[in-house]
């Protein structure tokens, strides 16, 4: 593809705006907490006397954070594995001319449209081990399914058990979001290439698996970005659904980092888990995005 | 069509419906127990009579709720639809760029601007409130949209950008013989295919913005001036909560969204899409 | 269509800059900004009957509510620092007395000291002289109570005490065969709920102070008691018995959701602050008759209180309307208009006793004659920072129930805060 000089410069004049607001907003600010971090800044005043890694050597030893970080990895990767899953089967079968598509969807996108403040209640409720879905499974004569949900500390391998219910509620609040995506991506797919496949006799999980799924690849990323980054970023959801958990078996960086900024003033603790916050998520996306980028 | 196939074709066709509808069942459980609670009085709104009907429905629950969020539901519709529109647009702008004119560097500033998703913004409050208060938007709703715009582009990119992906350039190839430059490209091809990504990026960016809290509350302190979530939130006591109540207002509060979705909906329909890329 | 699109964003989007911007000016009046988490039920009604007195009297200030909700202040707090720090403090807000107030504002320089108010006034006789000192810092006092609550209250459901013939539990001894009694009839005997942590501590200053004693229990936050000594391994482990005769669900309940355990007769006790005398009023229970309360067990002659208070930030904007906000949360009309609604007893002893209700007037006799000490659960006995840390450790020691570790690590944050 031919590009003229005088065309990419206008090319990048567009993008000028966003880059200049991205990096105030972004790295001026990064730039700021990386200082605090390194900060001996406890309390109200600002203190920026520099202390070097004593305060990530104090967090990181602290058993806390030492949970936090298993239950941020097994949170993300069970929640994007459900998301996507679930995505992708309920925007491959909306998009084959289903009466009520517009029902379908609105049903499985509400869910996020539900301020997470109150699901995050409900879901409580719902998983509570004397009244919620224990009650029912009792009802129905499958009591022996019932267990304690997210009040259970248990933990195999570095997963909590507990964090099955946070899972399963963050999963219905996004997987209809990511269906939307999904059905977007199928309905960027030019049709003749699947009726072309039609005619050719293949079978409709051929054409998932041989058609739409490379196709998908791009919106795929993109889906798992935005679910990555709204379960590392987690917060609203599980503090007002399960707090911490028994034993921190529901807790996540980012209620430990408000926990410690806002009530235990501890500013340099703070930023140091917001950093590490940001360097997970850096260790992760960089080099897939880098092959993405080789690749295309 | 032999019978046999047609047998078939219905038969899978009764196995998708089934899925759907089941899944939509799942969906709806909490969504009950919401509806359900907020139909209930104080006395009734107890965990014990989770699953019970709310056997002497009242609206009482929503009409409080309303009152209370209805002096900030239109500072929320003043927020969330500029901070929406233009958000989006910078999305597509950036996203249409970093997929189809990729000058050198292009791809790293893509990821530059994609990092942006990531800070926790508990972490970024104190600089963020000395910055605004330093071009005089801190306390108002210009410095709130702002915020929100900033933080709106990196997903909005990504999206555009992987949408855009898939155009085959094929396409912008033509256009540039017939002499379009790189803006009008945009405007006269890319654009009008580009109706299911916005779809997307609508919707997210139109429910988070309509339900963010922690920076609306930092950034605006006058109630006069506060969106929807913060009446909403409020509507709980440091203490005692009635859930009743909330939950009403939970359900109020997420009906503009539910608007959004309905009236977005027919963007989604392939046709329209195919029809422009081929006209 | 895309131009009439653009139009109409920018139609949208212009408008609503220039309202912002016409807001912003509207800050330069003559008005007085109050900060508190007091949102919703009878706490904002108490806050509103505040301001009508305050209006009344000045009636040419514009009276702004800055209420943010969550979690008994957790939001609030951040978003009190931040605008704090950013330089923009409200005129007034809402902070609790000790350990809440003196570490994070007062020592960091950010409160301007009231004393003259109290001179003034002539509130130095008013306010009780342990209240006081809950204030003040270095000789100067730099916030006026609005009310106190009281955190060591055992809950009881009268019915089930009566039906089995038991009568509420004055000691931790008498409170082990009232459990077992209970748990033999199938009751719950205690209900707790400590989803957000912070209801376990609640419980657990109640069985320090009942078994070290007043004096050993602020030995705790002085640093004159240690964490790891005898008799604080006893109180914890006393406190792993209590543990036996909870709720099996307590982790996914909030202290409300345990005091309707007591209200169904599902569970028999639940110790919390007074605060749940408003949740049983609210719930259609009559008190003395349904429910009745006595300090939970071994801690006679004991007031274990929290109070919210208002200060003076420094460089308060309107400054001189805080000063007469402060006036009027102090006066003796201010704090009886306040705290009936609000559930809780003045912190002066010189108000209006016939507007109280049968569970306050009990708890304002027993403030003016028991000896008083601060709860930690909510800010009084320890900084925040402190506090958080107490949390952290009870949140794995009600897990692992583990007297030793608990111990040790008590200690260890009690090393790194103690005065």
């Amino acid at each position: 593809m031919v590009r003229s000089k005088r065309e990419l410069w206008k090319a990048f004049g567009l993008v000028v705006p966003s880059l200049a607001v991205i990096s105030v907003f972004v790295y001026a600010f990064i730039a700021w907490s990386v200082r605090t971090s390194f900060s001996a800044w406890k309390g109200m005043v600002p203190d920026y006397t520099f202390v070097g890694l004593r305060n990530y050597f104090t967090v990181f030893s602290r058993q806390r954070f030492q949970i936090d970080l298993m239950n941020t990895l097994s949170f993300t990767v069970s929640f994007l594995l459900l998301c996507v899953v679930i995505g992708i089967l309920l925007a491959w079968l909306i998009d084959r001319n289903i009466r009520g598509e517009g029902i379908f969807r609105t049903i499985y996108l509400f869910p996020m449209s539900v301020s997470f403040v109150v699901t995050g209640v409900v879901w409580r409720w719902i998983f509570n081990p004397t009244v919620g879905i224990n009650a029912l499974l009792r009802q129905i004569g499958l009591g022996h399914l019932a267990w304690g949900w997210y009040t259970d500390p248990t933990r195999i391998g570095i997963f909590h058990i507990a964090l099955i219910p946070v899972i399963i509620a963050a999963s219905w609040q996004l997987s209809g979001y990511t269906m939307a995506m999904f059905l977007a991506g199928f309905r960027g797919i030019p049709s003749e290439l699947t009726e072309q496949a039609r005619i050719d006799g293949a079978g409709e999980f051929f054409i998932l698996r041989k058609i739409y799924l490379p196709m998908l690849r791009p919106i795929t990323l993109s889906a798992l970005i935005v679910l990555g980054h709204f379960s590392l970023k987690i917060f609203d959801l599980v503090f007002t659904m399960t707090g911490s958990g028994p034993a921190f078996a529901t807790d996540v960086p980012a209620i430990y980092m408000f926990e410690t900024t806002f009530r235990g003033n501890n500013y340099g603790e703070g930023a140091v888990i917001s950093i590490v916050m940001l360097l997970m998520v850096a260790v992760v996306i960089v080099p897939y995005l880098a092959s993405t980028f080789r690749k295309e | 069509m032999s019978t046999k196939v047609k047998q078939q074709y219905a038969f899978s066709r009764v196995m998708i419906y089934a899925v759907l509808i089941s899944a939509a069942a799942v969906y709806l459980v909490p969504i009950y127990i919401l509806l359900n609670t907020s139909l209930k009085s104080f006395e009734a709104a107890t965990l014990r009579q989770l699953w019970v009907p709310a056997l002497e429905p009242t609206f009482e629950p929503f009409l409080r709720a309303w009152s209370q969020l209805a002096p900030n539901f239109m500072n929320s519709i003043y927020l969330t639809i500029p901070a929406t529109v233009i958000s989006c647009i910078l999305g597509s702008l950036n996203g249409y760029v970093f997929s189809k004119w990729r000058f050198r560097g292009a791809d790293v500033l893509f990821v530059l601007v994609l990092f942006g998703m990531f800070i926790p913004y508990q972490s970024i409050l104190i600089p963020l409130v000395q910055f605004l208060r330093s071009i005089g938007l801190y306390g108002s709703l210009g410095g709130l949209i702002l915020t929100h715009i900033v933080y709106g582009i990196p997903i909005t990119t990504l999206i555009f950008r992987n949408y855009y992906m898939e155009v085959p350039d094929s396409l912008l190839d033509a256009s540039y013989i017939d002499g379009l430059g790189m803006f009008q490209a945009y405007l006269w091809i890319v654009f009008p295919i580009s109706a299911p990504a916005f779809v997307v990026v609508i919707i997210w960016q139109f429910t988070n913005i309509w339900n963010e809290f922690l920076f609306a509350v930092t950034l605006t302190h006058r109630p006069s001036l506060q969106p929807i979530t913060v009446a909403l939130r409020n509507l709980a006591g440091s203490q005692i909560v009635e859930w009743n109540v909330q939950m009403a207002g939970a359900f109020l509060a997420a009906l503009p969204t539910l608007a959004v979705f309905i009236s977005l909906g027919k963007f989604f329909v392939r046709g329209l899409m195919a029809g422009s890329v081929k006209g | 269509m895309r131009k009439v699109c653009i139009v109409l964003m920018l139609s949208i989007a212009v408008p609503a800059l220039l309202f912002s911007a016409g807001a912003r000016e509207a800050e330069e009046v003559n008005q007085l900004e109050i900060f508190s988490w007091w949102t919703a039920g009878g706490e904002a009604e108490g806050l509103d009957a505040l301001f009508d007195i305050y209006s009344d009297l000045y009636p040419e200030v514009d009276v702004v509510n800055a209420t943010v909700a969550g979690g008994a202040g957790a939001q609030a707090k951040a978003v009190l620092s931040t605008r704090m720090q950013g330089g923009n403090p409200p005129d007034s807000f809402q902070v609790h007395a000790g350990r809440g107030l003196v570490d994070t504002w007062v020592v960091a320089d950010m409160m301007e000291p009231i004393t003259f108010i109290y001179e003034e006034e002539g509130w130095l006789d008013a306010f009780p002289e342990g209240v006081i000192e809950m204030v003040s810092y270095e000789g100067e006092i730099y916030s006026v109570p609005a009310n106190i609550h009281r955190s060591n209250v055992l809950w009881y459901n009268l019915e089930i005490f009566e039906s089995n013939g038991l009568s509420a539990p004055q000691t931790i001894d008498e409170f082990f065969d009232v459990a077992e009694a209970l748990a033999d009839a199938g009751v719950t005997p205690l209900a707790l709920g400590d989803v957000n942590t912070w209801e376990a501590t609640h419980l657990l200053e109640s069985v320090m102070l009942s078994v070290l004693g007043p004096e050993a229990y602020g030995g705790l936050w002085s640093g004159d008691t240690p964490w790891d000594g005898e008799a604080a391994k006893e109180a914890l482990s006393v406190f792993v018995d209590m543990l036996d005769y909870v709720n099996t669900d307590h982790a996914a309940l909030t202290w409300d959701e345990a005091a309707q355990y007591v209200i169904d007769g599902r569970a028999a006790m639940t110790v919390m602050g007074d605060w749940a005398h408003g949740y049983f009023m609210a719930m259609g229970q009559e008190p003395g008759e349904d429910y009745k309360w006595i300090p939970s067990p071994g801690t006679q002659g004991t007031f274990m209180m929290l109070s919210d208070t208002f200060g003076l930030p420094g460089g308060a904007p309107h400054r001189t309307n805080a000063v007469n906000w402060l006036k009027v949360v102090g006066s003796v009309d201010g704090q009886d208009a306040f705290n009936p609604k609000k559930g809780s007893i003045p912190a002066r002893t010189d108000t209006d006793r016939s507007r109280y209700d049968m569970y306050l007037q009990s708890a304002m006799d027993d403030f003016a004659g028991d000896e008083i000490v601060p709860s930690v659960a909510h800010g009084a006995a320890a900084s925040e920072a402190w506090a958080s840390e107490v949390n952290d450790v009870v949140s794995i020691f009600v897990s692992n129930k583990n007297v030793d570790n608990a111990a040790r690590s008590f200690a260890r944050v009690a090393a790194d805060h103690a005065p």
